[in-house]
């Protein structure tokens, strides 16, 4: 761990940063969630300090200024991220167990259930995964398990390529061989053999697949069929702020900063671990 | 004496290594070399992988492969210091007066033009010859390689003939610009050794013809000492010995030299069968799924206890295929397999633990073999805790028995395989297999990756546990100096038929059958003359036909 790169360093620090945020949210946020604080849209201090308010006004008392029906958008922020960090995190983590588990199955099984399984998720693939997770929704309670169960299923189908793909490079390998002469159970092979070796692009996969999370449940919820109000999530403060784009408010581009920078930090960091999982295959040649 | 075509001196040579989880940093990989090359001369370069004989051939092109730096030194090529010269020279050098033949001709021909388009392709770029004459001459070249159909065989694509005759036709493309010098590097390590003969011969007779002189790079000493002027020995990137032929072979001075010279002298007796066969292979008759056509046909052959059978074999014999058929890979169409009195299932699935732990199974490539992502303590102690149960103490101190007897110490026990020498690999290997108390194992070339000198160490280790533990090997290879060095009996295989079997003394001794006889003699044997006294008998008996 000591040759960092100081691109994955500046990742790690803001992905830890939000998620840190995300964890503490109740100590951090100044006020509470829906709590309405002050006027609808008042100016923040951040534009005060870089000169963008209106004019005549100098003092503010909210960081980033207040929302569409004057609840402090800082604390909005901090709530929101809390909630789609939680979905996002989970539903990833749904996503891998299930798709590399189911992955790596079909691979060691072969046959007609290797065909099986991968026709059903080619089945699942060619539909849209948003217009399938809008009509799902649509007809279930939206709430976050059920949030993070579609989401998880849905995405499972792609990481369960990704794992069937690396595990069948994995399962022609001598050892896999001696392991099966050996008598040994699918299981042990799968567990002990082959996900080993398949972590490193499992791993790397998983922070891209991570932000996906992030931009699909942000997209769920702009659409009205996320978290619902008043509960708070990135998406939702776009919805709930959009109209303050035309005249000139801000609040609305507060959530999007929020996902880019994450985007962007936990993306440094995938790299570097894919780079590290390169470099080490180049060392054994 | 004329002033050398080839002059090197205090070659250095350096790369820089990425260990993981380490800062990147540089290593020497030859340290310093001096050597000529006279006009029409060839040198042999030997040593085992890893001494920097094909970074030396490449650096007489001054091309390092792979991020590798000539560091210091001089190479003179016909008067010229190439090392000070610039680009533009270099690419006069190579492919004008430089050319070189790789070890796998298969993957160096681009899979997707004709061979005649690639074979002059150097000679027109150079402006040595017309199109027309490169042709001319290529076909020529052809000719004299002793290649089928000379004229036409060039429009073929690289996939349309064999892997020997495509190995010369790369030494015609080396030789078409007419260039001074040839490195070839292990240009017959990757064919049988029926055809590796008729290639070293076209090659020895295209050297001699066109009178070029030639690096020839190779690890086996009886193949260098037939086509070779002087041998240079090296190792670790140091020169060992450096002589004539002559000398190198008949007198070695160093004893590096002598144990290469010397490597598979082990004497092993013939044991005569005793008790019941602990393998009864029966008319055994296998094809791949899919496939209409027969690997295996009817293939009957007997393993005693505490003996070895070896399976000779070309590639594509069968060898390999019959392994899975007995380990229950590969279901046979017809036949079956009795081992230690009982009738095994043809499939793996329906075999029982005891069956399987009893059959185990070396395997070639020592690095595959194992998981990379587990210690050596994990790997031989997964089938003590499988088959026996033990836990804790008790199986660490059988690891540390294991250990001992693969001449391994206990401080192996938490290494990864990516921290051992490819003959430590093969060792735990063994161990892995003998940690099940088998009654036979089944050894798939497992010597056929290591240096010679390291592969002898592990033909002598096996012989050792044998009479240990009492334990029966299956040995495939396609070396019969590994198989005179080991076997009780032998088997030879030969498109999917046992051509000959019986015990060693009878296989080995005349009257031969036809492939058996060519197998034999097609074996390079470590002295001078050997070649053409072979080429010479054959010319002889198909005469007298």
């Amino acid at each position: 761990m000591k040759n960092i790169p100081i691109s994955a360093m500046i990742g790690l620090f803001f992905t830890a940063l939000y998620f840190l945020a995300a964890i503490f949210a109740p100590l951090l946020a100044p006020y509470g969630m829906a709590e309405v604080v002050g006027d609808v849209w008042e100016p923040s201090r951040i534009e005060i300090m870089l000169g963008l308010a209106p004019d005549g006004v100098t003092e503010a008392n909210y960081w980033l200024g207040t929302d569409n029906i004057g609840r402090d958008l800082l604390s909005r922020m901090i709530y929101g991220g809390r909630t789609t960090i939680f979905i996002a995190t989970a539903a990833t983590i749904l996503s891998f167990t299930l798709g590399s588990v189911l992955g790596f199955f079909a691979a060691v099984a072969g046959g007609w259930v290797d065909q099986a399984l991968s026709r059903f998720v080619d089945l699942v693939m060619s539909i849209p995964t948003l217009i399938f997770a809008l009509v799902v929704l649509s007809v279930m309670p939206v709430t976050v398990p059920v949030l993070i169960l579609v989401m998880g299923l849905l995405d499972s189908t792609r990481v369960y390529r990704l794992a069937r793909a690396v595990a069948v490079d994995i399962e022609v390998m001598d050892y896999v061989e001696a392991a099966r002469l050996r008598g040994e159970k699918t299981a042990w092979i799968i567990f002990r053999e082959i996900l080993p070796n398949a972590l490193s692009p499992l791993v790397a996969e998983m922070g891209l697949r991570f932000i996906f999370m992030v931009l699909f449940v942000s997209t769920l919820s702009f659409l009205g069929l996320g978290i619902q109000p008043p509960e708070a999530d990135w998406g939702g403060i776009v919805k709930e702020n959009k109209d303050g784009i035309v005249y000139g408010i801000p609040a609305a581009l507060m959530p999007a900063f929020a996902i880019a920078t994450l985007a962007i930090s936990v993306n440094l960091v995938a790299d570097w671990v894919l780079n590290r999982t390169t470099s080490l295959k180049g060392g054994r040649g | 004496m004329s002033e050398p075509l080839l002059k090197v001196r205090g070659l250095k040579i350096g790369a820089t290594v990425y260990p993981p989880g380490e800062k990147p940093h540089d290593i020497d990989i030859v340290h310093g070399v001096d050597f000529d090359v006279q006009k029409g001369k060839v040198l042999g370069l030997i040593g085992e992988s890893g001494a920097g004989k094909s970074t030396i051939g490449l650096a007489s092109m001054a091309y390092g492969r792979g991020g590798v730096k000539i560091t210091g030194g001089e190479v003179w090529v016909n008067g010229r210091d190439i090392m000070q010269s610039g680009l533009g020279d270099i690419r006069k050098l190579r492919g004008g007066e430089v050319t070189y033949v790789s070890q796998s001709a298969a993957a160096s021909f681009n899979p997707a033009k004709k061979i005649i388009d690639q074979v002059v392709e150097a000679a027109v770029e150079q402006n040595k010859f017309s199109r027309k004459e490169a042709e001319d001459r290529a076909r020529v070249l052809f000719d004299k390689l002793g290649l089928p159909d000379p004229q036409n065989i060039g429009d073929r694509f690289p996939h349309q003939v064999s892997g020997g005759q495509l190995q010369r036709c790369m030494t015609a493309l080396a030789l078409c610009p007419e260039p001074d010098l040839v490195v070839f590097d292990e240009p017959t390590t990757a064919l049988d050794v029926t055809t590796q003969i008729d290639v070293l011969m076209a090659i020895k007779e295209a050297i001699r013809d066109t009178g070029v002189a030639a690096l020839y790079i190779t690890h086996d000493l009886a193949v260098v000492a037939q086509v070779s002027d002087d041998i240079m020995v090296l190792r670790h990137g140091n020169m060992v010995e450096y002589g004539p032929v002559d000398q190198i072979i008949n007198h070695p001075q160093e004893e590096y030299t002598q144990a290469l010279v010397s490597v598979r002298s082990i004497d092993h007796e013939e044991k005569a069968p005793s008790g019941d066969p602990v393998l009864s292979v029966r008319n055994i008759t296998a094809r791949y799924k899919g496939t209409q056509f027969d690997v295996l046909h009817n293939v009957n052959v007997d393993l005693y206890p505490g003996q070895t059978l070896a399976v000779v074999g070309e590639s594509g014999s069968g060898k390999s295929t019959l392994a899975r058929v007995i380990t229950g890979l590969l279901p046979p169409r017809e036949g079956e397999i009795e081992f230690a009195g009982r009738t095994l299932s043809s499939d793996l699935a329906g075999r029982s633990p005891e069956d399987l732990r009893e059959l185990q199974m070396i395997y070639q490539m020592a690095d595959v073999a194992m998981n990379p992502r587990q210690t050596v303590g994990t790997i031989i102690g997964r089938p003590l805790e499988f088959y026996f149960g033990m836990k804790g103490a008790e199986k660490r101190k059988r690891i540390i028995e294991l250990l001992d007897e693969i001449e391994l110490g206990e401080d192996f026990i938490d290494r990864y395989p990516a921290e051992l020498s490819g003959g430590q690999k093969q060792r735990v290997c063994i161990a892995r297999a003998l940690a099940a108390k088998p009654k036979m194992i089944i050894c798939d070339e497992v010597t056929s990756a290591l240096d010679p000198l390291v592969a002898d160490g592990i033909l002598k280790l096996l012989l050792q546990l044998q009479k240990i533990e009492d334990v029966a090997f299956l040995f495939i290879t396609h070396d019969l100096a590994t198989v005179r060095a080991i076997s009780d009996s032998i088997a030879v295989m030969y498109q999917g038929k046992v051509q000959r079997y019986g015990g060693k003394n009878q296989v080995l001794s005349p009257p031969f059958d036809d492939y058996t006889d060519l197998l034999l003699s097609s074996v390079p044997e470590m002295r001078l003359g050997w070649l053409e006294e072979v080429i010479a008998n054959r010319k002889m008996e198909s005469a007298g036909n």
